[in-house]
């Protein structure tokens, strides 16, 4: 029997495979359907490319004033430790 | 410039630097205190008081843990504080992360998945799968969205992520494995134009 789990079943099995997560009987079963099952493959390639996908996310846009906001008082405070010590 | 770099320039007074640094930060602090304040104004709050405790503290950090996780283990200690959030109990239930109806009564794919690495990868000029990308995560519910930001975008481990949202690492599992099901149909969608299985 080379298919002891189902495609349905397979892809619920996938995120925790790749955190590394998975008990060994469930990496077992599902590496075993994987070597057998295109679909599957494609579908943990989908969700490779997802995850790499939301580590190139950039930061949004942020809005100029909430930066300048911060940056502001950045500078503030970099003028009241210097007049603290003025070394 | 990685972090440490841009920490130096800023215990030198560099107010470039410490701008690069908000802004890498900055929407990942605000989504990480959402999840603990009722807000969007008290998440923004939240993570300027983030930013104020950095430049205080920046000179006494011994870099022990990543600037990153030092970071938002002060964000989320104060949004803790700040918060008080409703649900202080996530109730996870099981996953189902793609479509019944992709599957026959055999539970094999009526129609099987395109890998998206090569169609990533053709795609990537004109931008418009990143763009999906973060709309979808900005679109996720609470608590995927901070799971997925945390541990996909930052690249926090599943143990600090589960730390910093007070959830069990087996329940931040399942809200993470929920959240990147729901990225990927949206980029499915994208890339293929969802219409091989409709």
């Amino acid at each position: 029997m080379t298919r002891d789990i189902t495609c349905h079943q397979a892809v619920a099995l996938v995120s925790d495979y790749l955190e590394g997560a998975l008990a060994r009987r469930d990496r077992r079963r599902l590496e075993r359907h994987l070597a057998d099952c295109g679909a599957c493959s494609a579908y943990l390639d989908q969700m490779r490319a997802t995850i790499a996908l939301s580590g190139s996310v950039g930061p949004e846009d942020l809005s100029n004033e909430a930066v300048a906001r911060l940056v502001d008082v950045f500078e503030k405070y970099q003028r009241e430790k210097s007049g603290e010590s003025p070394n | 410039m990685e972090d440490e770099a841009l920490l130096e320039r800023i215990l030198g007074g560099d107010h470039d630097a410490f701008r690069d640094l908000v802004e890498r930060y900055q929407m990942s602090l605000v989504r990480l205190a959402r999840y603990y304040v009722k807000s969007e104004a008290s998440a923004e709050d939240v993570a300027q008081d983030t930013w104020i405790a950095v430049m205080q503290g920046l000179e006494r950090f011994e870099g022990r843990s990543s600037f990153k996780t030092w970071l938002f283990r002060i964000a989320a200690n104060r949004a803790r504080k700040t918060g008080t959030r409703e649900y202080r109990v996530v109730t996870v239930d099981p996953v189902d992360p793609v479509s019944s109806a992709r599957f026959n009564e055999g539970g094999m794919w009526n129609e099987a998945p395109v890998p998206f690495t090569e169609l990533i990868n053709d795609k990537l000029a004109n931008a418009g799968v990143l763009e999906a990308c973060r709309n979808a995560i900005r679109d996720l519910p609470e608590p995927q969205q901070s799971v997925v930001t945390l541990r996909d975008v930052e690249g926090l481990s599943t143990r600090e992520v589960s730390d910093l949202l007070e959830l069990s690492e087996a329940n931040t599992r399942v809200l993470l494995h929920r959240g990147r099901a729901k990225i990927r149909e949206t980029l499915e969608e994208t890339l293929t134009g969802g219409r091989s299985w409709q």
